[in-house]
């Protein structure tokens, strides 16, 4: 992504930089610069000045543009009233552990696909593929169904972290980008650690894994994502206060709570997103066009 | 000293054991043993698809033609699917579903197309113009929602937008509480949230241009607009015809904009989304079989638009 400066796109960089054309580029590049933040960063600014004002403030019109009075009270409210700890904690935990699990099986299971290929690889890999095309909201249903009274255990997973977890597993695109990575790892070091006497488990761990960190990270953010972002799936299987996750708990609350509370509980739950998207954007924005089919 | 077979597997280790007369089984039995090795990585991953993908898609088709009441299950045939048609949400539903799909593909796939064209110009800010662009997309949208919901769409003259349309002495609109505005305001907020996605794999698509086409377009006398027309476009055809695709089957799954936003059904059934009704009956009209008959429905569409989008993509290659 850092070698495009010097390639040749729509308009060439020469009469970019000559008379008319420059002073059209700084002029066009200034008002993106400006509309851009103000559509993109602006609805955040609001969102936590917003929080900040008082109940009579926030319903004057016409608004204003910073708190006159500003105050910390709708956070403290928000983080006392909705319990909010409670509901950050629960959602580390089911993000971590989702990475964990995605992790663990999912690369055990491209290691297989990619590099010992049992017979009937490609039908399974198929079949995992082919979940791809079923949207979530069909499977939304029997999946609940599934998951109050697991197939032969009659075990419900109800509340439990499991119901998170497990689903989180079965995720085909991961399975993929890590099949197509593996891939591209040499055969001959595959076969240099088998006549070394390693085995599978020895190979994937000391040779394959090393290798691999690039797509592991940009699985395990995606991993952590989703779950921080998931809405439905765990309003449907953590009904309990005590297990909910921060947006479900926001949701439950936002009925009797002043909105000016909501909306500081929703700025509180979106803080670590955006720090953790600022620590790691450059491998979240490499890693959504990793997976990209070159046009 | 490994041999490797036609697939590349490393297959043969000799050397520590003799290997004339029992070669053939041995080397069947390694095969069996380099299979049971796969097989036993590969079992976690499957359970879970077995369990949480592969039997509930199976299971949702039986389910959409049972019926559970005090925990006996019958066959019913065809009345579920009876008893959702004649929801009188029904068609509002899908009418609504296909209004939002539409309106999502003018805003939400032009839009972030022309931005992806526009950043790549750029020789300046690129970092920071793309980290803006995909913000949103790292926000819950439970919370985005909420800062749209009470702040941006307030219908009195305090909400954001009215107070921006009031500066610049525009009509203000009553958003989520106008039968009519409610879909729009939906659009807005959901392409305000996930365009940033769009907008990088464009990106990504557009830097593999070669640079010699726009040349020699230049050369020949093309315009701007027809050099996107005749090299941009037809360079990302691939791309842009799959994120149609994609974007169609995402935005047909509308449910926590009307949730959050409209509280559901919103002003009048304005917002009631073909996936909140099957939400709706599964866990609130304890219909669980006319949800998943709902599911059936809505996956027999999208099928149908799967398949006409391979068929025009086949013609044009």
């Amino acid at each position: 992504m850092a070698a495009d400066s010097g390639t040749r796109t729509l308009i060439s960089s020469a009469q970019m930089r000559r008379g008319r054309g420059r002073y059209i580029y700084w002029t066009l590049l200034t008002v993106v610069v400006v509309v851009f933040t103000l559509v993109f960063l602006g609805p955040l600014y609001w969102m936590v000045t917003g929080a900040l004002k008082s109940g009579q403030e926030i319903a004057q019109t016409p608004p204003t543009l910073w708190p006159e009075d500003p105050r910390l009270t709708n956070y403290t409210d928000a983080w006392q009233q909705l319990d909010l700890a409670k509901l950050l904690f629960n959602t580390f935990y089911y993000a971590f552990g989702a990475l964990v699990f995605q992790l663990v099986l999912d690369t055990a299971a491209a290691y297989a696909l990619s590099k010992l290929r049992p017979a009937f690889g490609n039908v399974i890999l198929g079949l995992m593929l082919a979940t791809l095309m079923i949207p979530a909201m069909v499977l939304i249903i029997p999946q609940y169904v599934t998951v109050i009274d697991l197939p032969i255990l009659h075990v419900n997973l109800l509340d439990s972290p499991l119901a998170l977890w497990l689903p989180a597993v079965a995720n085909a695109f991961n399975i993929f980008l890590l099949k197509r990575f593996f891939d591209s790892i040499p055969e001959e070091i595959m076969s240099a650690a088998v006549m070394d006497g390693a085995t599978p488990l020895r190979t994937l761990w000391s040779i394959i894994l090393p290798m691999s960190r690039p797509i592991l990270g940009v699985v395990s953010i995606f991993a952590v994502t989703a779950v921080w972002k998931d809405f439905l799936w765990p309003k449907l299987v953590m009904p309990s206060p005590e297990t909910r996750t921060v947006s479900v708990g926001i949701y439950a609350f936002s009925g009797g709570t002043p909105m000016n509370v909501v909306v500081a509980a929703a700025v509180i739950a979106a803080i670590p997103t955006i720090v953790f998207f600022l620590i790691f954007q450059r491998s979240i924005m490499s890693g959504l066009t990793a997976g990209s089919l070159k046009g | 000293m490994a041999t490797i077979t036609a697939h590349g597997k490393p297959a043969e280790v000799s050397g520590s054991r003799p290997l004339p007369p029992a070669r053939r089984q041995s080397r069947r039995r390694r095969q069996l043993r380099n299979n049971l090795t796969g097989y036993a990585f590969l079992v976690g991953a499957v359970v879970c698809f077995a369990v949480f993908s592969w039997y509930p898609m199976v299971r949702g088709i039986i389910m959409s033609f049972q019926r559970t009441r005090r925990g006996e299950t019958t066959w019913v045939g065809w009345d579920n699917y009876e008893r959702i048609v004649n929801d009188p949400s029904f068609w509002t539903a899908w009418k609504n579903t296909f209004y939002f799909t539409a309106l999502a593909l003018i805003l939400g796939y032009a839009v972030p197309f022309f931005v992806a064209i526009l950043l790549n110009e750029f020789r300046h800010a690129k970092g920071y113009l793309r980290i803006l662009v995909y913000l949103p997309v790292m926000l819950p949208p439970a919370s985005a929602l909420f800062l749209f919901k009470y702040y941006a769409y307030d219908p009195s003259d305090a909400g954001l937008f009215n107070a921006i349309l009031k500066f610049f002495h525009l009509p203000t609109s009553e958003w989520m509480q106008s039968t009519t505005m409610t879909m729009p305001a939906m659009v807005i907020a959901s392409t305000w949230m996930n365009m940033g996605a769009a907008v990088l794999i464009y990106l990504a698509a557009l830097q593999n241009i070669p640079g010699e086409l726009y040349e020699a377009a230049e050369i020949d006398g093309a315009g701007i607009w027809r050099r996107i027309w005749n090299v941009t476009i037809p360079q990302t055809k691939l791309i842009l015809s799959l994120m149609a695709m994609l974007q169609i089957v995402a935005t047909m799954q509308l449910f926590i904009e009307p949730l959050i936003l409209a509280n559901g059904a919103g002003t009048q059934d304005s917002a009631t989304s073909v996936a909140y009704l099957i939400y709706q009956h599964g866990f609130f009209q304890n219909d669980l079989n006319g949800a998943a008959a709902l599911g059936v429905i809505m996956l027999g569409v999208l099928a149908g638009f799967s398949f006409v989008y391979v068929r025009l993509t086949a013609r044009q290659d």
